[in-house]
């Protein structure tokens, strides 16, 4: 059992010392979007394919493409939120980001340097900026060594604070993330779990690190606490300008927390926009179907149900993924040209790309692929010499011109 | 016969006397479901309902658990029950689904004889090749393709979302009148557990059984059920249906619980308001209230009431609507001073509907 | 399955024939000369480092060739009849020949023959009792665990195990065959000869070597069997309203038993290639007894049967438990 803690900030306090008031006025409305931003990660074109071996000989005999042409950038002090089902790859690109892995492909420029090109050498100064939040507070914690010596560490190892002030830089971090400091001698087990997150956080925190990468950082607590390390997440992005690149497969909790959200598809990026412009009118129709699968309380509580968009089977293989869209074996609006081309990431507003041949609003779908004369192919997808192909890339970041899906041609605001 | 309870659950206690004292898992505990409804019950982890629903099944070790009130299962009394009776009900009349399908179905057996054995205990005349054409049945009706074949695959070589329908097709193979889901869709990704849930609610419609789910999620309850009871601590503290908690709640935990989850839609501005501090110890409650300690509205009640006095479970300010709370003026507090902060456009809606 | 076995076999014949090298190599580099040691044994301790007798017997044993040259007539009379010379007798040895014994001038093949019977009677016999009686108990233990039985059995089997096992073995020879005669003497007799006395004669020894060795299984299979009861599926098997009987033993038992399988698996590879203390005390005429006084006299032919044993033995006893892994786990694919 764990036993019980003294109060260790406003919000582990007991009744009467802090009123439904004082507590509304540290929760957070939904984080806000600065377009002006610069980035402070851009991902181009980054792929990973994990090589499979047969038992015999140990020859490569084919590919997990994992993470396949990704392609975002994270504003300084912003985050971007990394949504799709398990499998998709999301845990994989932020898991390149920490550089676990070294990508097959691309680039990932961080501060100026190229985190894909570099030997494990080159990246321990950088390691010290890029930080990792992780799922599970239980397994992620060394349970022999106290939460002093686990958020001390990095500081030692990076050699950033004397050796006779790391405690006290501990006391603080423990401080900060609304624990009492007067527990850096405990073991994580004497913890909740919403309390082992926050030394996670704690840690993560100590070497005052310009992008923080969020696995799932609250899909293992308990509803009532996901919301207090979501708000403590807030508060320490506001303090301390922390860009994060926060994963999870909760769109709702990402949508609080996101002001820009990327939608991943077996290894792609299917869609990304602005949060409004995602959660209200994506163009998708992976998302959308995966926004009317999330059950609503507020919504189904006063209205019943929305309509569902039913998905049918299950996502295919990434070692052999479909030819063309990826989506196309699930998706109720796949054509011909699906199968023979895949759709470009196409910039269709202001902040929103969408990689669909017929991106359109929920109901309000394109009858003709929006994207065949572009890429030069007719409406089911064979090469049309008539046509003349443009040039379309898939670069990080936003244009300042688009493709207007009305018009069908590009406009400039 | 419709209207009658098929579950009637009352004054149920499950306590587990451990060396470190009596864990009071669940107390006063009750609750009905009648065939062709769904009852959500929701709580945190240690909230008590897992082990509410255990017990529906007897599947308590009588060594190590007491178990003290009443369930009855379509009229049969259950506490106490001997077990070769109790056995006759388990998996026949009362099925249980379980969160995590791939630890739940056995690794070393075929799907098609995990449903096999399942349907052979409750028909022991039927022969092996019935109990087959049965499986391959009740996999073709939750929706697996090419069941003939699949029968003969083992779990892991099916997905999560097949594993837990395979896992559906077996409780349902006995066509049980009550179907208890434990986080039935938990692991699931969103977009296999909205087939899950749909599957569900087709197979109720189907075959009218009453289901009782049990979810950390308020919209899996939302979507499913109706009827929800919130627990707490191991107690009810709101238990009403469904649409009426949702909208009127008068109970602290459930507001917490209702702002502390932000929505896919509605309005931005919604803050996501925590509940302080950690769940309850069950070893050693709180004394009155056990939500007190965490609760941000005691000091709306006079004295010490919350701190000494265990709140009864009283009809709220609606109709039809148990909570278990000191606060007197708890629909107003919500609609005022909650709802604008959690919901600012429900809470205009709230307030038109009033007027 | 089939490309499994192969490429098993083949990695088990290599192993075989590396231990066998190794053991010539010992011979021939290690420490103690052979040929001194049979030397001395046979003068009594009169024959020195320089003593032309020395020279005699090197010739004689073989060791003034080099030791690729003798290892390969050895592997050579594996496949092929050879004639084997000490001094001027030839001594006529048919493949599989596994050369002469230093000490009586016997065929190691015939010994082997001979002696290999009593051990794999050992062998069987105990390794049969340790599931028989380790892995019920242990069942038992794991279903009623923390009840008063359960604390009691599992203190019994570790005091029982902390006593040295020749002496368990000494004193139950003793007092039950020497003194009280309550079980027959123990001694071997052909299974095909009279299978009547050759269950009687290993009677003792069995009941011995196995009681002794299933305290460990009952630990084993009480430990993993409390763990497989946890198990979500487990507690699906009681919510279908099987028996509990049913519940225990079709889908609990079967998934306990993959760990002690493994260890068995070994068990009984030890156990072939010879119960040293166990054919000492009871005096049978095995493979360990054989294998320990061959070491004493430096008789490579039988130190290197013995050795050839073991390997066999192990090498077997793995690929059987990867087998019975696959079966009892589907899972678990042979490539």
């Amino acid at each position: 059992m764990t036993p019980e803690l003294p109060a260790d900030d406003l919000t582990q306090s007991p009744a009467g010392t802090v009123s439904f008031e004082s507590i509304v006025g540290h929760a957070h409305a939904a984080a806000t979007l600065d377009p002006t931003a610069e980035p402070v990660l851009t991902m181009d074109n980054v792929r990973m394919y994990f090589p499979i071996r047969s038992s015999l000989m140990r020859r490569t005999v084919g590919h997990v493409q994992a993470v396949d042409g990704v392609s975002f950038q994270v504003p300084k002090g912003g985050s971007l939120g990394l949504v799709g089902e398990s499998g998709c790859g999301k845990s994989t690109t932020g898991q390149l980001i920490t550089r676990l892995y070294k990508p097959t492909g691309g680039t990932m420029m961080f501060e100026g340097h190229d985190l894909a090109q570099m030997s494990n050498r080159q990246m321990k100064p950088l390691r010290k900026d890029i930080q990792m939040i992780f799922q599970d507070p239980y397994t992620s914690l060394n349970p022999r060594h106290t939460v002093g010596s686990i958020i001390g560490s990095p500081l030692a190892v990076h050699n950033v604070v004397p050796k006779k002030k790391i405690l006290s830089r501990v006391q603080e971090l423990l401080e900060v993330v609304g624990l009492n400091p007067e527990h850096y001698n405990r073991y994580p087990n004497e913890f909740s779990g919403g309390q082992r997150q926050r030394v996670g956080i704690a840690r993560a925190l100590a070497l005052q690190p310009k992008l923080m990468v969020a696995d799932e950082p609250v899909s293992a607590l308990d509803v009532s606490i996901q919301a207090q390390v979501i708000n403590l997440l807030q508060d320490l992005q506001k303090e301390f300008d922390i860009a994060f690149l926060f994963i999870a497969h909760d769109l709702a909790v990402v949508r609080h927390f996101c002001p820009e959200v990327a939608v991943m598809y077996l290894g792609k990026i299917v869609e990304i926009a602005d949060r409004d412009t995602l959660y209200s009118r994506s163009h998708h129709p992976y998302t959308q179907a995966l926004l009317s699968a999330v059950p609503d309380v507020k919504q189904a509580a006063i209205g019943g149900r929305r309509e569902r968009i039913m998905l049918e089977g299950d996502v295919p293989s990434p070692i052999n993924p479909p030819s063309g869209c990826r989506f196309r074996t699930r998706c109720p609006l796949a054509r011909e040209i699906c199968a023979k081309v895949e759709p470009p990431m196409l910039q269709v507003g202001p902040r929103h790309k969408v990689a669909c041949h017929f991106a359109g609003e929920l109901g309000n779908h394109p009858h003709d692929p929006v994207t065949a004369r572009m890429l030069g192919v007719d409406n089911e997808g064979s090469p049309d010499p008539g046509a003349s192909p443009s040039d379309i890339g898939n670069e990080p970041g936003f244009s300042d011109v688009w493709f207007d899906l009305k018009e069908r041609r590009t406009v400039k605001p | 016969m419709s209207g009658d309870p098929y579950l009637e659950v009352t004054d149920l206690s499950v306590r587990f006397p451990t060396s470190d004292g009596l864990v009071q898992a669940v107390n006063g505990l009750t609750y009905s479901v009648e065939l062709g409804k769904t009852l959500g019950i929701v709580g945190e982890s240690g909230s008590g309902k897992s082990v509410s629903s255990m017990a529906v099944l007897g599947l308590h070790d009588p060594k190590a658990a007491r178990i003290e009130g009443s369930i009855k299962v379509g009229g049969t009394e259950v506490v106490g029950l001997a077990e070769d009776k109790m056995r006759s009900l388990r998996g026949n009349s009362v099925a249980m689904i379980f969160q995590d399908a791939l630890a739940a179905l056995h690794p070393f057996y075929k799907i098609g004889a995990q449903l096999g054995e399942a349907y052979q205990v409750h028909h022991p005349k039927a022969s092996k090749k019935e109990a087959r054409k049965r499986s391959i049945e009740m996999l073709e009706r939750v929706g697996i393709p090419q069941p003939d074949r699949r029968v003969d695959d083992y779990p892991h070589q099916f997905s999560g979302g097949m594993r837990q329908r395979a896992m559906i097709a077996m409780g349902l193979i006995n066509d049980p009148s009550l179907l208890i889901a434990d986080e039935p869709t938990t692991a699931l990704d969103v977009t296999v557990q909205a087939q899950i849930l749909d599957l569900l609610q087709d197979l109720q419609r189907e075959f009218n059984s009453a289901i009782v789910i049990i979810t950390h999620d308020l919209g899996v309850v939302a979507e499913m059920a109706d009827d929800v009871l919130v627990m707490y601590g191991g107690r009810c503290v709101e238990y009403g249906a469904c649409k009426e908690i949702l909208t009127h709640p008068e109970m602290p935990y459930t507001w917490g619980l209702l702002s502390s989850v932000p929505d896919v839609t509605g309005d931005p501005n919604a803050r996501m308001i925590p509940i302080p501090g950690n769940p309850p110890s069950l070893l050693d409650p709180p004394p009155g209230c056990a939500f007190h300690p965490r609760c941000v509205h005691s000091s709306k009640v006079p004295g010490d009431l919350c701190a000494t006095t265990l709140p009864e479970l009283t009809v709220g300010a609606r109709q039809g609507h148990l909570k278990r709370c000191h606060l007197v003026d708890s629909e107003t507090i919500y609609a005022t001073e909650v709802l604008p902060e959690v919901a600012p456009d429900l809470a205009i809606h709230l307030a038109e509907e009033n007027r | 399955m089939f490309s499994f076995l192969v490429k098993r076999l083949l990695s088990g014949a290599m192993i075989v024939v590396l231990v066998s090298m190794m053991v010539f190599l010992l011979f021939f580099y290690g420490p103690k000369s052979p040929a001194l040691e049979l030397c001395r044994r046979d003068t009594h301790g009169r024959c020195g480092e320089t003593s032309p007798r020395l020279e005699q017997y090197e010739e004689r044993l073989g060791y003034n060739n080099p030791v690729y040259s003798e290892y390969g007539k050895w592997a050579k009379g594996l496949v092929q009849d050879r004639t084997i010379y000490i001094g001027s007798t030839g001594y006529k040895c048919e493949a599989p020949c596994l050369g002469l014994s230093y000490r009586d001038r016997t065929l190691v093949t015939d010994q082997l023959k001979e002696r290999f019977p009593i051990t794999l009677s050992l062998a069987v016999g105990a390794s049969l009792l340790y599931l028989m009686i380790g892995v019920p108990i242990g069942v038992l233990a794991a279903r009623r665990r923390g009840s008063f039985a359960d604390k009691a059995l599992v203190s019994s089997t570790l005091v029982f195990s902390s006593i040295p096992y020749y002496l368990v073995a000494l004193l139950s020879m003793l007092l039950l065959t020497l003194s009280t005669h309550v079980f027959p003497t123990v001694a071997y007799h052909p299974f095909l000869d009279n299978p009547f006395k050759w269950f009687s004669g290993f009677l003792l020894v069995w009941l011995v070597m196995g009681l002794y060795g299933a305290t460990a299984y009952t630990r084993y299979s009480r430990g993993s069997m409390v763990e497989v009861l946890n198990e979500d599926y487990v507690r699906t098997a009681k919510a279908k309203g099987l028996k509990d009987r049913v519940v225990v033993i079709r889908h609990a038992l079967r998934s306990a038993l993959v760990p002690v399988v493994t260890i068995f698996g070994l068990d009984v590879a030890f156990l072939l290639s010879g119960t040293v203390f166990t054919e000492q005390i009871f005096d049978l005429d095995g493979i360990g007894k054989w294998g320990l006084e061959a070491t004493y006299i430096k008789d490579l032919p039988v130190v290197q049967a013995t050795a050839l044993v073991l390997a066999v033995a192990v090498v077997m006893a793995n690929i059987i438990v990867d087998i019975v892994y696959s079966v009892l786990d589907p899972r678990v694919r042979l490539s």
